[in-house]
């Protein structure tokens, strides 16, 4: 074992069981453990450990490797301990002269099948199957090839003769980032496991019998790359040997030290182990303590970390004077001191408010913070908005409506106890992997699930699990499904009587059961609307209401739409409605896109708000900055991001600090985007990559990744985790740094050394972070907010004895049609959607080997629809919307209903947002992505204003050498 | 043994899903099912079956490999099985079995030009007392020598 395995990370062999105490006597030491517990485990709870190689503690107990038996008192034989379950009184002997006998036994036969190249092997000092052999005493291998005879064995090449061994197999290198050598597989079946039980795949499996079993990825034939295998790393994680490999220990030998950070991919907020050499990050292996992961991980997260080091990012600042120009790389302080003068330089010219920021949901609370603090304490005026506008701003406001807080009710431990699951307008499995993992496993223990989505998600059929039900509804109809949901329930008496009126508010229950028993809402009077068949949508509602704990999981199919904050108060109305909050297995749960989109909100990278989601405009909260800040805050809010963009195009708005976004590529009506960068006087980026809002900017000051710098992450269950530092800034500054010399040159006289002071003046100022130290997060490895007084160890579950609010409100839904409507000249309607190996704008993970698995994005278009236009599957289309054009290839498919088409917006050169329109939700402004009236034609390739857009982009990333 | 399939359709395949999916671990059954009506198991059922019972190839891969039973090519009209297991050794099995394949010109497993016969090995046919013990289709045959496995495979048409 190598010893910079950290404390309580060993394996104790079975899974923990819940159970009544049990006590039995092992090796003479009394333990009590759960019943249900295996006797292995037992053992090790008091720090024996078995020897063993097919158990591990992340996956049922399998009892193949013969190599853990143990002696029980009265029990005949030797029973394997991974198997056993304790029993009160046992007498366990585990390490008998007879046992050790036959573990010596077994270990000689898995040898005579291995070569002994140890010495040069990749998994010299990280092999349980070398531990084992130290671990039973192994001395000698009396089983030999005989002479001159046949190999029976599957790890020579070739015999002496030079004649090929039909056993021997080569490696399988398909996947960019693990091998497969299988002439060292010992067949315990840990990877076939691991992809079954924790990852829920299913990609591999035992070919063969006997002598002749191997693990194979799919079928004949198929190798890693082509078979179902997504690349989690779990059958990495899994092996015992150095037959699944990262290539990045083959490459580079085992790390010396492991830090436990958090991935800075998705909103699930995996933690990791980040193991190094020096400061050379050798792999990314997920922490079994992590509460979020549990020890489970996805391409992203475990092996797509490449783009830190890759040869497009820039290290050095770069200014020019205007965007015509190439970029000149200057030292840090020349490139914030022409920062400051512009700015002021624009605020004196064209006022306090003609310049503002926008927040990073990538970078961490306090970096986020920083950059709110700096346009509220130096700029002086409200002008930061973040991405959760163009993603979450309806959850915020939809749950604060209703129960009175911006997050999702739930950890994810919660779903291990839920009975009936919605997931709507998310995707998981390619959005959210790790959680899709562990719902597929509840989902396989029996847990029914709705998904309620235009499009055939992965999660509706795939191995194992079906949906019981599947809304396919019209893309722009969430509200009027959801509220057919409600009345269904409602109409049909299905509703929770008790807990609405203990815990929300009876008299608007009244309005509301008034409004939502209405018949036009009756999904009857509505699947002409919607296009889901009505009594499908009562089954569900049904399966839904009486079917146990409920919980409901949506994503951004959900908010990115004209009425996104209503369907957010219909779900919350659900919820609500069958009494599904405030336990385990049940609640309302956001599944947030990027990984601290949660923390930024909190952070008060809103207009409107001050950190903790607090009006700006209420004096006794401004008080508590002012006094904290000593600068007076403007109590109006200020603009949002398409507020800036539409004043910028009018001329009153001309700077903008923009951190770890990419507005041009993320933001929709990317024309009109480009048009407000376009106006601007100066526009800083502050980001790993010159990204395509680069292409407008005047200042570029390089950031840090997230594996430079100390921090937090908030993830989607409310969950601070910290990010920790493993390398130095390889561009000099962490963000939290530069943020700070951006504010010093404008004279804001910050000295922060360490987040930890940052987050000791978050706690200061903002209740629901009141309890929030380093030293506590250190102590507990992570909390959910809040964390304050009243709950000093934060909070897995909200609205436990009643709503934040108090009384939990319904609010009625009424269905507004969005003004996006087809028509005979688009007459289809796009949706948007995540790939699983990409992410986001792909800045990180295009420029990674991910682009095996997608290397551009396509358009799924029905065959009906494809067949009327005469496409086939690959050919180029135009995509054309009211709002601009683009091309890209085609893939026919039934996973879209007719009349529908979806796409992936991760690469530039298709400029998915190009399509996308200006229309967007009523209450939050975030932009209607998801529903586009488009028409699709054949095309030849690229169009105008891609080629244009191309050339304006490579002439705007020109660098000049440094000045010598 | 299987009607010669000179072309499997996928409403045949279909057809026999159908009528095992609903049983209770329908998996094998469904697989004799196929090889029962077509003498193996045609790669054209596989994405079906996958669909029906909603597991991975990778899975259905595993089962099929796991039984030498099941076979992934037809094989001749009649197949010859010879016992190797220890009592049938002990009777001088193995020796008998490598003449008739000398003879055929044959390896294990292999199918006569004329597509009459498929010899295969077998481990135990129960019928150690009366070994060296072989099988034609369904039929078990005892104390085997030359001869007799001569007049069985004239009888096959070898």
């Amino acid at each position: 074992m190598k010893d910079f395995i950290l404390p309580d990370d060993r394996d104790m062999g079975t899974p923990a069981k819940l159970g009544k105490p049990v006590t039995l006597t092992i090796d003479g030491f009394e333990v009590t453990v759960p019943e249900g517990t295996s006797v292995m485990r037992a053992a090790a709870e008091i720090g024996i450990s078995v020897p063993k190689l097919c158990a591990s503690d992340n996956l049922e107990a399998f009892g193949s490797c013969r190599l853990c038996a143990v002696e029980i008192e009265g029990r005949r034989g030797t029973p394997a301990s991974c198997t056993t379950p304790v029993a009160p009184g046992m007498v366990v002997d585990t390490n008998s002269a007879k046992v050790r006998k036959i573990r010596k036994g077994v270990m000689e036969l898995y040898i005579s099948d291995h070569p002994l190249d140890c010495l040069t092997c990749a998994a010299n000092g990280d092999c349980e199957l070398q531990d084992m052999a130290g671990a039973v005493g192994l001395r000698d291998v009396r089983y030999k090839a005989p002479e001159n005879g046949g190999l029976a064995n599957h790890f020579t090449a070739r015999n002496s003769s030079g004649e090929a061994n039909p056993e021997w197999l080569p490696k399988d290198d398909s996947n960019p980032y693990f091998s497969y050598d299988p002439s060292k597989c010992i067949v315990c079946n840990r990877c076939v496991r691991a992809c079954e039980e924790v990852q829920g795949t299913f990609a591999l499996t035992i070919s063969g019998r006997g002598f002749d079993s191997r693990v194979s990825a799919g079928n004949a034939g198929d190798d890693f790359l082509s078979s179902d295998c997504v690349s989690c790393g779990a059958c990495v994680q899994a092996c015992p040997t150095a037959t699944l490999q990262e290539k990045s220990i083959i490459e580079m030998g085992t790390p010396d030290r492991a830090v436990v950070t958090t991935c800075a991919y998705c909103g699930v907020g995996c933690s990791f182990k980040a193991e190094m050499q020096g400061d050379d990050l050798v792999r990314m292996v997920p922490y079994k303590h992590g509460k979020a992961n549990r020890g489970h991980s996805c391409v992203k997260g475990r092996f797509a970390y490449g783009y830190a080091n890759h040869k497009d990012r820039i290290l050095n600042p770069m200014i020019r004077d205007t965007i015509d120009e190439p970029w000149r790389e200057v030292s840090w302080d020349e490139a914030l001191s022409f920062a400051a003068t512009r700015l002021r330089g624009l605020q004196e010219k064209h006022g306090k408010q003609s310049i503002g920021v926008i927040t990073s949901s990538r970078c961490t609370n306090e970096e986020t913070f920083l950059v709110q603090k700096l346009t509220r304490a130096v700029f002086g005026n409200n002008n930061t908005d973040t991405c959760a506008r163009v993603c979450h701003s309806p959850t915020g406001y939809g749950l604060g409506q209703t129960f009175g807080t911006s997050a999702g009710t739930q950890d994810f431990d919660s779903v291990e106890q839920t009975d009936v699951v919605i997931v709507i307008g998310a995707n998981p499995t390619d959005g959210h992997p790790v959680f899709a993992s562990r719902l597929k496993k509840r989902l396989r223990a029996g847990a029914r699930l709705i998904v309620i989505d235009p499009r055939r998600i992965d999660l509706v059929k795939s191995a194992h699990i079906e949906a019981a039900h599947h809304l396919a509804l019209t893309p722009g109809t969430n509200v009027a499904v959801v509220t057919a949901l409600a009345h269904v329930i409602v109409t049909e008496g299905l509703m929770d009587e008790d807990f609405i009126r203990t815990r929300c508010d009876w008299d608007e229950f009244q309005l509301y059961a008034e409004f939502i028993s209405d018949p036009r809402h009756s999904p009857e009077a509505t699947q002409l609307l919607t296009g889901v068949p009505a009594e499908e949508l009562r089954a569900a509602a049904r399966t839904f209401a009486r079917g146990g704990n409920g919980a409901i999981y949506y994503g951004l199919g959900v908010t990115e739409h004209s009425q996104g904050s209503t369907t957010v108060m219909g779900i919350a109305n659900l919820a609500m409605l069958t009494g599904n909050i405030g336990r385990p297995g049940v609640g309302v749960n956001p599944l947030r896109g990027q990984n601290n989109v949660q923390g930024s909100c909190d952070m008060g990278s809103f207009p409107h708000e001050l950190p903790g989601y607090r009006h700006v405009k209420l004096p006794e909260v401004r008080a508590i900055f002012e006094n904290a800040w000593g600068v007076e805050i403007d109590p109006e809010p200020g603009l949002r991001i398409p507020n800036m963009l539409d004043a910028a195009v009018e001329g009153s708005f001309k700077g903008l600090y923009c951190q770890g976004e990419d507005i041009l590529q993320s933001d929709p009506d990317t024309k009109h985007v480009a048009a407000g960068l376009a106006a601007m006087d100066c526009v800083i980026v502050h980001d790993l990559f010159l990204n395509e809002t680069a292409n407008y900017a005047h200042v570029f000051l390089p950031g840090s990744t997230f594996l430079e710098k100390e921090g937090t992450f908030t993830n989607a269950e409310r969950r601070i985790n910290r990010v920790r530092k493993v390398m130095a800034p390889k561009n000099g500054y962490a963000d939290w740094e530069v943020t700070q010399l951006l504010a010093n040159a404008m004279g804001a006289g910050w000295s922060y050394t360490h987040p930890a002071q940052i987050m000791a003046e978050i706690a200061a100022t903002t209740p629901s972070f009141a309890g929030v130290t380093y030293d506590l997060l250190e102590e507990k490895g992570s909390v959910q907010w809040p964390c304050n007084e009243a709950h000093p160890e934060g909070t897995p579950l909200m609205h436990v004895d009643g709503f934040v609010r108090g009384k939990g409100r319904f609010i009625v839904t009424e269905y507004v049609a969005t003004d996006e409507k087809t028509g005979p000249r688009f007459p289809l309607l796009l949706t948007t959607g995540r790939i699983l190996s990409q992410y986001n704008v792909g800045a990180q993970t295009r420029r990674t080997d991910n682009v095996v698995w997608h290397d551009g994005d396509v358009l799924e278009i029905h065959p009906h629809d494809a067949e009327n236009r005469g496409l086939k599957d690959g050919d180029w289309i135009r995509l054309a919307s009211r709002s601009g054009e683009t091309t890209l290839k085609a893939k026919v498919t039934d996973r879209v209903s007719p009349g529908v088409v979806y796409t992936t917006f991760h690469h530039p050169d298709t400029q998915a947002n190009v399509i996308t329109t200006d229309y967007s939700d009523w209450a939050t402004n975030c932009p209607e992505y998801k529903v586009t009236a488009v028409q699709v034609s054949p095309s030849n390739g690229p169009t105008d204003w891609q080629e244009d857009y191309a050339a304006q982009a490579e002439r705007s990333r020109r660098i000049l050498p440094a000045a010598e | 043994m299987a009607p010669h399939a000179t072309a499997i359709t996928i409403e045949d395949v279909t057809q026999i899903i159908d009528a095992h999916r609903a049983l209770e671990g329908p998996l094998l059954p469904l697989l004799h099912g196929l090889q029962d009506a077509f003498g193996y198991i045609p790669e054209l059922a596989h994405a079906p079956i996958c669909e029906a019972l909603n597991i991975t190839r990778a899975e259905l891969h595993g089962v099929i490999s796991f039984y030498h039973d099941f076979r992934a090519q037809p094989a001749g009209h009649h197949v010859l099985k010879i016992c190797r297991a220890e009592a049938c050794q002990s009777m001088g099995g193995n020796a008998l079995a490598e003449a008739l394949l000398a003879k055929l010109g044959l390896d294990w497993h292999g199918t006569l030009a004329n597509g009459k016969v498929t010899v295969e090995s077998v481990y135990c046919l129960g019928l150690c007392a009366c070994a060296p013990a072989a099988m034609l289709d369904d039929q078990v045959v005892g104390r085997v020598d030359a001869a007799k496995l001569d007049k069985m495979l004239a009888e096959a048409g070898a």
